[in-house]
């Protein structure tokens, strides 16, 4: 489904990464390790389809991401560095926008349905100013819950995290997993997802 | 698509309703500034008729300026700007309900106090309505071309000044019909030619520099 053909990044001078490849079917989950600095990040970004790599190709079901465009973004969850909400807004306003903007409308049951599953139950009027780094993460990890897409793309999804809204992440990606859905992360924390066939790749070795 | 541009409105609006002082410093400079003109020429009518059509026009421009460095610069740094433009619709979409949303919280406000400013300036009530309507439809072209540099500059530092030098040459025009109009309606003459060019210029900068904007933040996000 998800293939990268020799993919090459150059950052000014330097080579982050050349000749990386990878293909990745239904199901499956694909581990990115390296120092920091490696490109995991960059690579990640590349597989969205933000940056455009210097070198070789990125393919979605045998098309190139960046011909097929908003219909690769349609079958895409990107979870950032950042966590992308929006300070001044609710978790539950930030919900609504971003499914709004995902073009997947959601009922407001359906969004505190979500906030109830990443354990935000009970904040949902507070504005995210006032929520800790793991809230906040955990307001953007709701996208996971209800958004309904193939593949995600998630980097450092566990940053923040506590024990159990670990436990929590992990059976959520192997039931992705074992919906057909595809995974690409990284993490620098030792986790199991339970039951998925697992790929890795390591940058800068 | 019509939808996602609605919503982005209304996101924005909303952000901007729970911080009402990034508003309030674009209306309130923008009264200063005029406020300013007639405190220091003096109170000669003659003068102030005058001048007013500029110093409100220059004004507007730069209240608009004073909001622009904040369109997109909140969204690249908390991460939304990725999510806008990973959405599964293209991104000048998205720059276009920005576009519209920093007009209706800068350029829709200038709009609605020019007319009370235009009183300073022993403007006749004609002329007022020329200059709130010449504002209306003006400030939709600023807000679009602004857009372009806004976009252009984001994650530069000491962008707000580069921002300024990039945008304000491009403003000319807008401030010549602009201001143009009420000249005329001051002079008794007509004035529909300046609308029409105005209009055309929002028009055009609607239509056009939400795509330039759109090709700028892909840059930025790279």
């Amino acid at each position: 489904m998800l293939s990268a053909l020799n993919l090459e990044c150059l950052r000014g001078e330097r080579r982050l990464f050349r000749g990386i490849g990878f293909t990745l079917a239904a199901g499956e989950l694909l581990f990115l390790e390296g120092q920091n600095g490696a490109g995991k990040t960059t690579l990640l970004r590349m597989l969205c389809g933000l940056t455009p790599p210097n070198a070789g190709e990125i393919r979605w079901q045998g098309e190139e991401i960046r011909h097929l465009d908003d219909d690769f973004h349609a079958r895409l969850c990107y979870l950032g560095h950042q966590n992308a909400i929006k300070e001044d807004l609710t978790p539950l306003e930030n919900i609504c926008a971003s499914a709004h903007l995902a073009d997947e409308p959601l009922s407001e049951d359906d969004a505190l349905n979500a906030l109830e599953q990443v354990g935000l139950m009970g904040r949902e009027d507070l504005t995210c100013r006032y929520l800790s780094q793991g809230q906040k993460r955990r307001v953007a990890l709701a996208r996971l819950v209800h958004e309904r897409r193939a593949l995600w793309i998630l980097d450092e999804p566990f940053v923040a995290l506590d024990t159990q809204a670990v436990t929590w992440l992990s059976g959520v990606i192997g039931a992705h997993l074992r919906r057909g859905g595809l995974t690409v992360m990284t993490t620098h924390q030792a986790v199991a997802i339970p039951a998925a066939p697992t790929r890795h790749l390591r940058l800068g070795a | 698509m019509l939808r996602v541009i609605l919503h982005i409105i209304a996101r924005d609006l909303r952000l901007a309703w729970r911080r009402p002082a990034d508003v309030c410093s674009v209306v309130f400079f923008f009264i200063l500034v005029a406020s300013l003109f007639p405190l220091g020429v003096g109170p000669e009518t003659e003068v102030l008729r005058r001048l007013a059509p500029g110093v409100i026009w220059v004004g507007a421009l730069l209240a608009t300026m004073l909001s622009l460095p904040r369109m997109f610069a909140e969204d690249f740094h908390d991460g939304a700007l990725e999510q806008l433009a990973l959405a599964p619709c293209p991104l000048g979409l998205v720059a276009l309900g920005k576009t519209l949303a920093h007009w209706l919280v800068s350029g829709l406000p200038l709009a609605l106090i020019a007319p009370l400013l235009g009183l300073q300036f022993d403007l006749p009530p004609e002329a007022l309505a020329t200059l709130a309507f010449s504002v209306f439809i003006g400030t939709p072209a600023l807000s679009g071309i602004g857009a372009i540099g806004a976009a252009l500059t984001l994650g530069l530092r000491g962008g707000g000044v580069l921002l300024s030098l990039l945008v304000l040459p491009l403003y000319i025009p807008v401030l010549i019909f602009g201001a143009g109009a009420v000249d005329a309606s001051i002079s008794g003459m007509s004035f529909t030619a300046h609308f029409f060019l105005l209009a055309a210029l929002t028009v055009g900068g609607l239509a056009i520099a939400p795509w330039a904007a759109a090709a700028a933040l892909k840059i930025a996000l790279e």
